[in-house]
């Protein structure tokens, strides 16, 4: 398996120094929270599948820290990177994980099914590219509503070989919405190499539905910052969707179950060297933005938060039995609406 | 009340919603110049424009998908499916998405969609083209499933539809477009989900049945009286989920004999969800068991007599009242 050679984006807005700060700090919350997670999970405190996040930070980071706040958000199931990124609070995701009250989901969507409307975060969906009609149905929601926020929907590689994927591209293009498609290309659908998978580049397949479309450094928050915040100006003036390929890498197996026999440690060991973190770390101390002592401030920081996300989690209660059958449909008020 | 046949319903039932609530729009593939494949769009492009009256790709899993959004976003999205039998290429986004959204969120979302199809056999169309899957998607948690009659009640349930904070996949036996009624005039009159209507009374068994299949109990029931000097409670479901048992569970507790009638297979079908629930609350009433007169265990053939063979029939049920006795 080969990344190859990222294709150079024009640059938007560069990030100011604030800006980096807060890249650095939501990339680092994402590793340990994920770290903290699979230690979770061998204690036996998280069930179900678990896809973790680790090594593909940037993305997250990167393409949400371009969106606004009335923009709206529906990714697949490696999600809680997404979540923090958005700003959802790390209690709440964790005590999702947890199963409790307390969770996002009040314990009934799991680590693939983070929601939470109040960041117009919309969900992360377990069935690979079934939320790609979504975003559909998003921009033309706000495409009828005359209202210019976007839709970003963040998707894996292996969402390209579903039939939903191609529906999905199809239909944005030809009603021109606004929608971002972000394909966190991260070399394997489970352990199946994505070249092996698909007759063309994806972002050549996204290309031949007619909208501007461009592969880029997925571990590089500051490049996919830029090319996410072009993405959204473009598609915000009415010229329809605009799709991103991110090479990207996963650290860890494809879940808590994998065997990982499809790869080598040296391929890991490898892209590790190309860590997100350590990238912008180093270039933020040459530019005197941040040193050794206060990154590892920094550090620590994130990890009283992970702590306090686990205490908050294990605290919640279990939600009641009585309330297996809450929310199966929201009730009808009759004839307000 | 106005005459008028069971598309005119629909379609007026869609105009008025329209006009009333502009989160309401339509789409679907040609719903708009070409009028919809059974005519029910047919006037709504001019009336509303292209926005409200969207033409889409044939795309069904697209589609839908797009409506989930869209109602997400706020709208009240109507996906129409040209018929049932394509809504299996739209499963993933009714299942896994629609019905599960609310309550896999903990209730911050919902998803007030109308899902539209045409159902039914009956017209030579063949095995891909000539399913019944009402029974299908009341399998499912967190679906409405509606199944008119007549025309006026298809009035009431579609508007209710809309109103609805929750998906509801609304079916349309083709056999009963061009089918006439009396359709009430008040804009405001909407029919409730999960009240079945007795739609003729008698004493001697209960017949159950929902969309085409209420018309069958209705014509079986004439037969019993004309030939036999029996009388029949002749139930119409009208919604199949959520389902009104207690009406049912009442004609039976007087009527002592049941059969439930339905288009679909009979092998795992809804029908044998209704026989099961009168087992369960009813037993000690029945003088026989429960009979189920229902679609041939083949997927539908071509040929015309095959076909019919394949149907229940008026016949069929009168047949299994005769064998109760
Ligand atoms: C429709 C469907 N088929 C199969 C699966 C099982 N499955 C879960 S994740 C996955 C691989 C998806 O790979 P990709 O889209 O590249 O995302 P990644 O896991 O690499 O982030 C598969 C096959 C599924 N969830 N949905
Ligand atoms: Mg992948």
């Amino acid at each position: 398996m080969s990344v190859g050679q990222a294709i150079p984006t024009m640059v938007g807005e560069p990030p100011d120094d604030e800006l980096q700060q807060r890249f650095l700090y939501e990339m680092l919350l994402i590793r340990r929270f994920e770290e903290k997670c699979a230690e979770m999970y061998t204690r036996g405190k998280i069930r179900g599948f678990l896809h973790l996040y680790t090594g593909e930070e940037a993305c997250a980071v990167g393409a949400i820290n371009a969106l606004r706040d009335d923009d709206k958000i529906v990714t697949h199931y490696r999600d809680h990177g997404h979540a923090l990124a958005r700003g959802v609070e790390p209690n709440r995701i964790m005590a999702e994980l947890f199963a409790r009250v307390g969770g996002t989901n009040e314990g009934r969507g799991g680590s693939m099914h983070i929601f939470d409307v109040s960041k117009n975060f919309l969900g992360g969906y377990a069935i690979v590219a079934g939320h790609m009609p979504i975003a559909v149905g998003l921009g033309l929601a706000a495409n009828l509503s005359d209202e210019d926020w976007a839709a970003l929907c963040i998707f894996g590689d292996g969402g390209v070989g579903e039939g939903e994927f191609h529906e999905a591209l199809n239909l944005a293009a030809i009603w021109k919405l606004p929608v971002v498609w972000f394909c966190e290309n991260n070399g394997y659908g489970m352990g199946v190499p994505f070249d092996d998978s698909l007759a063309n580049d994806v972002y050549k397949i996204a290309a031949a539905y007619q909208m501007p479309s461009v592969r880029i450094d997925g571990m590089d928050v500051l490049e996919v910052y830029s090319a996410t915040q072009l993405a959204l100006a473009h598609v915000r003036e009415g010229n329809g969707p605009y799709f991103i390929e991110a090479l990207t890498y996963r650290y860890r197996g494809h879940s808590m179950a994998d065997p990982e026999l499809y790869r080598t440690k040296a391929e890991v060991e490898e892209y590790r060297k190309r860590d997100a973190i350590e990238r912008l770390k180093r270039s933020m101390i040459a530019d005197g933005l941040i040193d050794e002592p206060t990154y590892q401030a920094l550090v620590a920081q994130v990890d009283a938060e992970v702590d306090e996300a686990v205490a908050f989690a294990d605290a919640s209660p279990e939600p009641g039995l009585h309330t297996l059958y809450d929310h199966i449909t929201k009730e009808y008020e009759g004839e307000s609406g | 009340m106005t005459e008028m046949r069971m598309r005119d319903a629909i379609r007026e039932a869609m105009r008025e919603e329209m006009l009333r609530d502009d989160r309401v729009f339509l789409m679907g593939e040609d719903i708009g110049a070409y009028g919809g494949s059974y005519a029910c769009t047919r006037g709504l492009l001019d009336e509303f424009g292209p926005e409200r009256v969207r033409d889409t790709p044939i795309s069904e899993s697209g589609i839908v998908g797009a409506g989930v959004g869209a109602a997400l976003a706020g709208f009240i999205p109507m996906v129409e499916i040209m018929t049932i039998n394509f809504s299996l290429v739209a499963l993933d986004q009714i299942v896994n998405n629609a019905s599960k959204l609310h309550y896999m969120s903990g209730g911050q979302v919902n998803v007030p969609l109308v899902l539209r199809m045409a159902s039914g056999g009956g017209s030579q169309l063949g095995a891909t083209h000539s399913h019944s899957l009402e029974g299908m998607f009341a399998h499912f948690p967190g679906l409405t499933v509606v199944c008119p009659a007549f025309p006026g009640d298809a009035k009431g349930l579609l508007k209710r539809s809309f109103r609805e904070p929750n998906p509801v996949v609304f079916i349309e036996h083709t056999a009963l477009y061009g089918a006439r009624g009396e359709v009430p005039d008040d804009p405001d009159h909407l029919v409730e989900f999960g009240q079945a209507a007795t739609v003729r009374s008698g004493k001697d068994v209960t017949l159950v049945g929902y969309s085409g299949s209420v018309h069958q109990c209705y014509r079986a029931a004439d037969m019993l009286a004309e030939e036999h000097g029996l009388t029949a409670d002749v139930i119409d479901l009208r919604t199949i989920r959520p389902l009104d048992m207690s009406s049912v569970i009442r004609s039976v507790r007087r009527t002592n004999r049941a059969v439930v009638v339905e288009d679909d297979w009979k092998f795992g079908g809804f029908a044998g969800e209704i026989a099961a629930q009168i087992m369960e609350r009813a037993f000690d009433w029945l003088d026989a068991p429960v009979a189920r007169v229902a679609g041939k265990d083949v997927p539908m053939p071509y040929n015309r007599n095959l076909e019919y063979a394949a149907l229940p029939s008026e016949e069929d049920v009168v047949e299994a009242v005769l064998s109760m006795l």
